[in-house]
């Protein structure tokens, strides 16, 4: 009831959403320009329903190489936030590091990992992903894992717990926040870095692929369907990691009082 | 009879060797007799809390040696014979009132039933019967507090050791968890160590206060506190008063000394 409860807060940027789509169509309909680069949504839709076959496998694809990317990016970002909080004297380089993988355009591996990996492979996709995807988790979860009340680990520590009951117990509940934050973060960023990494290679039938097809033939409705679909993608990996983030931490739910 | 707590010669030194060195604390010798309630007051920076937490093993002595009830401080904590409290009450978030009471307990090994009986007995000694569901968020400053020294209790440890544990709360709070704490030594079996930068809270808590001088940390003077048992009245008590002009010169002479 109450996650439902919550959804309201996407109310309004659906209505937005609406409202943006219908001055665009209106605007279309009323100039009636002589030009199809920016069609109308309604020609979207129906461009959207009349190919769904092809729109629906294309996602499938793109969606599998997300989510198989963005597992093994969470899962080795989790461990390697576990291994460099566990042996403190790796701790230090955690931020110096994270602010140098920052400025690394990871994008621009595609290309580098299509050579890796063969031209129609996905992996070089998934590989695309699965490093997007890893370095949030990785430093916000170190974060999460770090920054705990030095009183809580006293306290802790007073109860002769081990560390890997203070992890356990503290780093770890501590660390579910930051971690949430960079997974709702990535959920989206991976679809985009997906469809991308697909511009320069991998299997044909998928969003990216398809979009440039669309596109290079001129077929902007089918192209912008596909870009739509998209947006779906990533909207659904949004809402499912909102979703988990609610169920893992029921204590921030009743704190907003509609438990 | 022996001390619950023998501090005999204790030296702390921070960063030894390195440019930054900082000696906290300079050859501190202290017996603390079982019951007592022993308050440790001086200039902020003195060194109260790294006394403490040597006492809890929570850090080394540099030189010089610890015992509570007769063995090492290590073995002591090891063996869980203090509760600790501090000046951020440090509950956990994600656990509910009466399961942060609880956390010692499962750390040691109790059963389910027995934890849950004890937390219940702990929450009304502490006057929160009605809050054991609640989250710590949606308590005031006061009750946190209270929860945390019920925790710091619920495995009747015979030492208690707190660092300015009331330093955070209003005027009002904290003189009603003073005499709360009070009610609470008089009716358990318990040895307090309890720092402090107000003096007539060290006054109105304790049997004997300790009054340090500036760094490095040293006992300057001590003084007994006879008042017998304490009620509201003890506060305009002129005897109490005494004692807290007592207190405050040999404060006043600390710092004079230290220029
Ligand atoms: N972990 C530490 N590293 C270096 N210096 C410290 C550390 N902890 C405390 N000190 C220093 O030791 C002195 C005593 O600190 P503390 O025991 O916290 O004083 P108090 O509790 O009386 O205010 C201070 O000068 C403080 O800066
Ligand atoms: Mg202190």
């Amino acid at each position: 009831m109450s996650f439902l409860h919550r959804t309201q807060n996407w109310s309004a940027p659906a209505i937005a959403g609406l409202l943006i789509a219908g001055v665009w169509e209106a605007a279309l309909r009323i100039t009636n320009p002589d030009f199809f680069i920016l069609p109308a949504p309604s020609a979207i839709v129906a461009s959207f329903f009349a190919t769904f076959a092809d729109v629906w496998e294309a996602t499938r694809n793109t969606g599998y190489i997300v989510i198989s990317g963005l597992i093994a990016g969470v899962i080795f970002g989790v461990i390697a936030a576990l291994l460099v909080t566990r042996f403190r004297a790796a701790n230090d380089t955690i931020t110096p590091l994270a602010a140098a993988i920052n400025a690394i355009p990871i994008i621009a591996l595609a290309p580098i990992f299509n050579a890796w990996y063969g031209i129609t492979s996905a992996r070089s996709n998934q590989a695309v992903v699965m490093v997007l995807v890893f370095f949030p988790i990785f430093v916000n979860t170190a974060r999460g894992l770090t920054e705990v009340e030095s009183d809580q680990i006293e306290l802790m520590r007073s109860y002769a717990a081990s560390e890997w009951t203070i992890t356990k117990e503290v780093r770890i509940p501590n660390a579910l926040p930051f971690f949430f934050t960079a997974l709702k973060l990535v959920s989206s960023v991976a679809v985009i870095a997906a469809i991308v990494a697909e511009y320069f290679g991998g299997r044909v039938d998928a969003l990216g692929p398809l979009i440039i097809q669309n596109a290079s033939s001129t077929r902007f409705d089918d192209a912008w369907a596909a870009v739509v679909a998209g947006s779906m993608l990533g909207l659904s990996l949004f809402g499912l990691a909102s979703a988990l983030e609610y169920l893992a931490m029921p204590w921030q739910r009743d704190l907003r009082g509609d438990s | 009879m022996s001390s619950r707590v023998e501090v005999a010669g204790v030296s702390k030194l921070f960063n030894a060797g390195r440019p930054n060195e900082v000696q906290a604390l300079s050859h501190i010798t202290l017996a603390i007799e079982a019951n007592e309630f022993v308050s440790l007051i001086g200039p902020s920076g003195c060194g109260k809390s790294t006394l403490l937490r040597c006492i809890a093993a929570l850090t080394d002595a540099t030189e010089g040696s610890i015992t509570v009830a007769g063995k090492s401080a290590e073995q002591a904590r090891v063996d869980q014979d203090y509760g600790m409290a501090f000046q951020k009450a440090g509950l956990f978030d994600w656990r509910t009132v009466a399961k942060n009471i609880e956390l010692p307990l499962e750390l040691m090994g109790w059963k389910k039933a027995d934890r849950a009986r004890r937390a219940t007995e702990m929450l009304r000694l502490v006057q929160l019967d009605e809050f054991g569901d609640h989250r710590p968020a949606e308590l005031s400053g006061g009750m946190q507090q209270r929860v945390a020294i019920a925790r710091a209790l619920s495995f009747e440890p015979s030492l208690l050791l707190m660092d300015e544990p009331f330093g955070a709360l209003d005027e009002m709070t904290r003189e009603h968890m003073q005499a709360e704490l009070l009610r609470i030594w008089r009716s358990t079996d318990t040895t307090v160590v309890f720092v402090t930068h107000s003096i007539p809270e060290a006054v109105f808590l304790s049997t004997r206060v300790i009054v340090m001088s500036p760094r490095p940390g040293r006992i300057a003077t001590e003084i007994r506190v006879d008042l017998g048992d304490r009620d509201d009245d003890t506060r305009q008590d002129p005897a109490f008063f005494k004692l807290v002009t007592e207190v405050r010169e040999a404060l006043r002479s600390v710092e004079d000394s230290a220029g």
